[in-house]
């Protein structure tokens, strides 16, 4: 019991020492002066909370203990899985056409999200190598469509498959030299690849407008009918052909349904190629690199297939995403981005591929919601992954590995 | 007498001041069970991983059937038909026991990306025909009722038979086992020499073996080299090195 106290006295003092700081430090400004007023209540209430919740921590835990009940999602098997994903995409297609105009334009957001988090989940979770510059394939491929309109005048349809292959070979450029580097190594080559595609897009003024970017993107046509109120050279919009009247709803329906094909092709293949050779040769990799050298694997370019995949999602939503917003810019592929997709993955559970979508749900959904608390975003961000990481480390989702089966 | 399969001559490897091997030489023949035995620190290991191409040796010549594989990586030195177990098993553990068979069939089995993601009848096939042959190997192993477990769930002794059934399925030309018999019971151990004849009687395959345990060593091997610091100190049949007297000198002391 004493030592328990102990324990709860210490957590307190460390508690405080913490909040102080963010409580404590409060500026204000009355006319010229400028002082600190510290917050009192704020301290002491968080330090009680931390004591009693440490003192009764431990007969938290002997109850737990005794009734064995810490709650747990089960491992999703295989059939469960592909009854998730058969309900998600029935959802999703029937989603726009009884919402209002923001909700299909937030799920649309989560279907970028939600490709980039499958392709990602091809390198970090299939692969198990730890990308921490993915955002730098999706900027790749925003900026070779926003590049190609600017310069070429391409159609989004014309550029997209480029937009993947560019991604691809930039996946394939930044492989090679790096792949041979291990765990932490390749994360941090990787952070800098990111960082770096960024400082090139700013810093090369004259091709991709630094800072300021690119605008006046056009969205994508219809089999060359354009999308717009008035064609801009004089051939017939979608909604003369079709003898409806222009609506700016129909336009972001009509996107989002076109997001959603690209995630399902993003969740198609990824899910085809897991169970493919090379996929069991990510696995087998992942698991141990010098037995599959010695059955005669090349790691090298094994690990430079999923890198290579993974980048070309990357690429395919970045192309997308220019198509949408219109505009590109250096703003939108910062390091936090990268981050935010890492998290999508191993929230959902390494590997797992509903876990991925469901988390990328998650992030996506929940700030919008949560608007007014949007200064302690990144803090609650922060409380979530700590706490998944204690309580489950295999992610929201897990799945049990798509085996094959010897049947007797 | 047939011909040397693989030769090795003069072999040295050095870590900084360590002279690790130094100076051997030998050939494994066709369909021959040769054993490298000798003390802790002896150096075999080091001789294995030269060869199976995880260490650059500092000198020395490595050649399988008359072509240098000398400093190739070992993923190249495992397409000569040259592969290995592990002093400790080194299974996919998270990965079933069938699907450790079909990893390592990855080399013989190159299906086209296309193909497979539309699963195209000639993808269908060479999964099936991959599959037939593991589930042959696991039955040949006795292990077929786990074909569907995760490996890092077998008992101790079948994790072994199934990594050599993993080498085997890659049709090797020279198994290299590198202490196979170690942690196995009385019992296994017999199952083991049996298999190790087996092996080499229907599948034709050498065998290069380094093992502690004696009776097995002994009772398996056509040929042994014995080697002591790095350095090889004799090279011949087994009751020619049982009876040698530096041999006894070198495992016993003086």
């Amino acid at each position: 019991m004493f030592q328990n106290l102990k324990n709860a006295v210490i957590a307190a003092a460390m508690a405080g020492i913490i909040i102080a700081p963010v409580f404590g430090l409060q500026i204000l400004r009355r006319g010229m002066e400028t002082y600190l007023q510290p917050e009192w209540d704020y301290i002491l209430g968080g330090m009680a909370i931390i004591f009693v919740f440490q003192l009764l921590r431990p007969l938290l835990a002997r109850r737990k203990r005794a009734g064995e009940s810490r709650w747990r999602l089960p491992a999703i098997s295989d059939k469960g899985r592909q009854r998730a994903i058969m309900v998600l995409v029935l959802f999703a297609l029937v989603w726009p056409f009884f919402t209002g105009r923001a909700q299909v334009d937030i799920a649309t957001l989560v279907l970028i999200y939600v490709m980039l988090g499958l392709g990602l989940n091809i390198v970090v979770g299939f692969a198990g190598l730890l990308d921490l510059g993915f955002v730098g394939f999706y900027a790749v491929g925003a900026y070779t469509y926003a590049l190609l309109y600017h310069w070429a005048g391409w159609g989004f349809w014309e550029a997209l498959p480029l937009a993947g292959l560019m991604s691809a070979f930039f996946g394939f450029i930044l492989g090679f030299p790096v792949l041979r580097l291990r765990g932490d190594y390749l994360a941090i080559v990787t952070l800098g690849f990111g960082e770096i595609i960024r400082l090139m897009l700013i810093n090369l003024y004259g091709l991709t407008g630094g800072p300021d970017g690119i605008s006046g993107i056009p969205k994508p046509s219809f089999f060359g009918y354009q999308l717009v109120r008035r064609s801009t050279d004089g051939s017939p919009t979608f909604h003369e052909m079709m003898g409806w009247t222009f609506s700016s709803q129909d336009v972001v329906i009509y996107l989002y349904l076109m997001a959603l094909c690209l995630a399902l092709v993003t969740l198609f293949v990824s899910s085809r190629v897991i169970r493919m050779p090379i996929g069991r040769a990510w696995e087998a990799l992942r698991e141990d690199e010098i037995a599959c050298r010695s059955l005669g694997l090349n790691p090298t370019t094994i690990k430079l297939s999923a890198f290579t995949m993974g980048a070309m999602f990357a690429g395919f939503g970045g192309a997308f995403f220019a198509a949408r917003q219109g505009l590109v810019n250096p703003e939108s592929f910062t390091f936090i981005e990268s981050a935010l997709i890492l998290a999508i993955v191993v929230l959902g559970g390494m590997g797992s591929q509903v876990g991925v979508i469901l988390a990328a749900i998650l992030l996506t959904v929940v700030p919008e919601i949560a608007r007014e608390f949007a200064e302690y975003r990144m803090l609650i961000f922060g409380l979530v992954m700590v706490v998944m990481m204690i309580w489950r480390p295999q992610g929201l989702l897990p799945v049990k590995r798509p085996h094959v089966e010897l049947e007797s | 007498m047939s011909e040397a399969l693989l030769k090795v001559s003069g072999l040295t490897m050095r870590f900084g001041g360590l002279l690790a091997v130094d100076q051997v030489d030998f050939e494994v023949r066709k369909d021959e069970v040769f054993a490298i035995i000798g003390p802790n620190g002896a150096g075999k290991t080091t001789v294995f991983n030269c060869v199976g191409g995880f260490y650059k040796p500092t000198t020395g010549d490595i050649l399988m059937d008359g072509q240098t594989i000398t400093g190739e990586p070992s993923h190249k030195v495992a397409r000569h038909g040259l592969v290995r177990t592990f002093q400790n098993v080194r299974l996919f553990k998270n990965l079933t026991v069938l699907e450790n068979l079909l990893v390592a069939q990855h080399t013989q089995m190159q299906t086209g990306l296309l193909h497979g993601l539309l699963k195209v009848p000639s993808f269908r096939k060479s999964e099936s025909d991959a599959k037939r042959r593991a589930a042959e190997w696991l039955d040949f192993m006795g292990i077929r009722q786990y074909a569907n477990r995760e490996a890092g769930n077998l008992a101790y002794g079948h994790q072994r038979r199934l990594e050599i059934a993993r080498c085997m399925i890659t049709k090797p030309r020279l198994l290299m086992l590198d202490e196979p018999a170690a942690g196995l019971n009385p019992q296994e151990k017999r199952d083991l020499q049996a298999l190790i004849d087996q092996l080499r009687r229907e599948f034709g395959v050498a065998v290069l073996l380094i093992e502690h345990d004696m009776s097995l060593v002994m009772g398996v091997s056509d040929r042994i080299l014995v080697m002591e610091h790095g350095k090889p100190i004799t090279t011949g049949l087994p009751e020619e090195v049982r009876t040698d007297p530096r041999v006894i000198k070198a495992y016993l002391g003086e």
